[in-house]
């Protein structure tokens, strides 16, 4: 168990030319604190594992510094680092026993042989995976695969947990299965975990915070629920939540935002954060869930044809088209709606999202009410 | 169906061609290795003859050197073949888990060391072999074999480090195992197919090698190439004897390839398919 720093990190590789090279991840500052659940979250390419593999010592960072347990680790090799991976590909040794697999790193220290047998089975027995110790990798199931990977890294008993993607090779269900059990062994171990996925459902259930990222750089670090309601900018906004937001591109009047087919009212934060912009474009952002079938006397309007209908029994998806754009809405499963309805939605003003249409942050309520956001622009 | 019956019928008869073509002289030495030398003359080839050991009895006989030229063939083959996967493996391994710019034009470069042909560095190689002392020399001859065949030994053994996933190692390297360790524990006992048929295939290369085995050596050092080649005397061809000669000469090579058929196999399609 420790507390990892990452100050300033980054990791530039070197282009052809010489002249500039690319950042692969740019900037990073986290501290976490001992034993937390960390979901490092973005899309391909965004430097999420990049990150990881620099924690882990696999790469090096080429600015800044990382401590674990306050001690700088930068230029210290992974073995000394007295950290455990489980890789996305499992990586399991394909010649070595399941037990063997799971001790091989004790055996390398020289641990005593009933000391490195009965971690193993404390492990094993914890992963249920006892009656599979003698097999060799190559037998198990690719769940069983995971839970090996796993208990090879609890026999460690590092200081931090490092997973990168350890579930995506799962079926579906077996990924809603393990990502739990992942988050119970966690509850137990109380190891400093840091996890990266490309799947925000992951992250919004297993993360205690969560690192959004894209193109090298952080865009929001938050607890789940801060993220959902709090995004900092127009990318996180996007990112979290299933389905993702619609984004309207409105012009603001007087503590109103309206365009072709809309018309939404501010309530008083935004409104107040609004008043110094005056008669300025601004992107309105709206989840899904929280528009509701509304009628002209809504003061908050949403009017459109329907294009798209998806019955999936307890909601029904409906996509609208509202001008230039398309809005997508989550109703009760018992409505009825058919395609090319003219159909008339209405939300709440404190459910509304307003993002700058330069920087794309976040405008207005963060300050009001986000309680530990760090935001790096 | 019936025509791709046909067709394979077709296929079959021609593949049995194909391996009677490649084979017969094979089996032509094998038959002439059993005449008299007086029968090994004749014009009109000879299938049916009553079968004779003379050949081979003066080929083994006390005088004609077998079992010191079939000793200097199996050192020589061991030796080089040993040598040379000890120094490809950790070649190969770096260029394999910690390839760098050059890594590409270090392979092709290595491998076109194999285009120049023997000839072209013969002289130079004679001279310094002389100046140093190794003509005629055991351990001569081993180097210039391992010279001879590392470039293969080292292609191959990168590229079946190469399928072994990068995963495994940096999981290795996690686990606290260090360079050595991770080759050892978990780098080669992977790779051990591959480097058996890498193995097999130097030591093949490096026993059927004549051309440096001849000209470098003289008597001490010979190989069974120059054995073979030594019953090609002033007085005129012995037929017969060297059929012999030779069969005792790739007989050791035919069965150890015999045994390891699916190994070999292994090894000369290596990289056709992953």
């Amino acid at each position: 168990m420790a507390i990892v720093e990452l100050k300033n990190v980054a990791k530039r590789y070197a282009s052809q030319q010489g002249s500039s090279g690319s950042n692969a991840v740019d900037n990073f500052n986290l501290v976490t604190r001992d034993g937390e659940f960390v979901v490092l979250v973005g899309p391909s390419g965004c430097g999420k594992s990049t990150t990881m593999r620099m924690i882990a010592g696999l790469e090096r960072n080429t600015e800044g510094e990382i401590l674990i347990g306050g001690r700088d680790v930068s230029q210290v090799p992974p073995k000394e680092r007295d950290i455990a991976m489980v890789f996305q590909s499992y990586a399991l040794y394909p010649h070595m026993s399941v037990a063997d697999n799971m001790g091989f790193s004790l055996k390398l220290k020289k641990r005593p042989a009933a000391e490195i047998k009965a971690k193993i089975e404390e492990a094993a027995q914890t992963l249920g995976i006892e009656p599979l110790l003698d097999r060799k990798p190559r037998e198990l199931s690719g769940g069983q695969r995971q839970r090996v990977a796993l208990g090879r890294a609890i026999v460690r008993d590092p200081q931090v947990f490092l997973m990168d993607e350890p579930l995506s090779n799962l079926d579906a269900k077996l990924r809603v299965d393990m990502r739990a059990e992942i988050v119970k062994l966690h509850k137990r171990l109380k190891v400093t975990t840091f996890y990266v996925t490309h799947d925000q459902v992951e992250a919004m259930t297993m993360g205690e915070r969560i690192v959004v990222m894209k193109d090298g750089r952080i865009q929001q670090i938050d607890t789940p629920i801060n993220l959902y309601e709090f995004p900092a900018n127009r990318f996180v906004a996007g990112f979290i939540g299933n389905p993702s937001m619609n984004f309207l591109r409105a012009k603001h009047a007087e503590g109103v935002v309206s365009g072709d087919g809309y018309r939404l009212a501010l309530d008083d934060a935004h409104r107040s954060s609004m008043a110094s912009r005056g008669a300025a474009d601004v992107w309105v952002g709206i989840r899904p869930e929280h528009l509701r079938l509304g009628d002209a006397t809504d003061t908050n309007r949403i009017e459109g044809k329907v294009e798209v209908v998806e019955t999936l029994g307890a909601v029904t998806m409906v996509q609208l088209s509202v001008g230039e754009h398309f809005v997508s809405a989550q109703l009760p499963g018992h409505r009825k709606v058919e395609i090319d309805d003219t159909l008339t939605l209405a939300c709440d003003s404190d459910k509304l999202h307003l993002f700058d249409t330069d920087s794309e942050l976040a405008i207005g309520r963060e300050s009001a009410s986000q309680p530990s956001t760090a935001v790096e622009a | 169906m019936n025509s791709s019956r046909f067709t394979n019928g077709v296929m079959g008869v021609l593949a049995w061609i194909v391996a009677l073509l490649i084979f017969f002289p094979i089996l032509w030495l094998l038959l002439t290795a059993f005449k008299t030398e007086q029968q090994a003359f004749t014009v009109v080839p000879n299938f049916f003859f009553s079968p004779t050991l003379e050949s081979f009895k003066t080929a083994l006989a006390q005088g004609s050197g077998y079992w010191h030229y079939a000793w200097n063939s199996v050192l020589t083959a061991v030796a080089s073949t040993v040598i040379g996967l000890a120094l490809a493996v950790p070649a190969a391994y770096a260029m394999a888990f910690y390839p760098n710019k050059r890594t590409d034009f270090l392979l092709v470069w290595m491998v076109s060391t194999k285009f120049i042909p023997a000839v072209g560095v013969l002289i130079p190689i004679y001279l310094v072999y002389s100046a140093v002392g190794l003509l005629d020399n055991a351990l001569g001859l081993t180097l210039l074999f391992t010279a001879m065949n590392l470039p293969i030994i080292v292609w191959m053994v990168y590229s079946y480090f190469r399928d072994i996933p990068k995963d495994i190692v940096e999981a290795a390297d996690i686990d606290g195992a260090s360079i050595m360790q991770t080759l050892f524990k978990v780098v080669l006992p992977l790779a051990l197919p591959g480097l058996a048929s890498t193995g097999l295939l130097a030591l093949i290369l490096a026993w059927n090698e004549s051309f440096w085995s001849i000209t470098m050596t003289d008597h001490s050092a010979a190989t069974l190439a120059v054995y073979i080649a030594s019953f090609k005397s002033a007085e005129g061809l012995f037929w017969a004897k060297m059929s012999a000669a030779s069969v005792l000469a790739i007989a050791p090579i035919i069965v150890l390839g015999w045994f390891t058929q699916r190994q070999m196999v292994r090894g000369l399609t290596f990289g056709a398919v992953k």
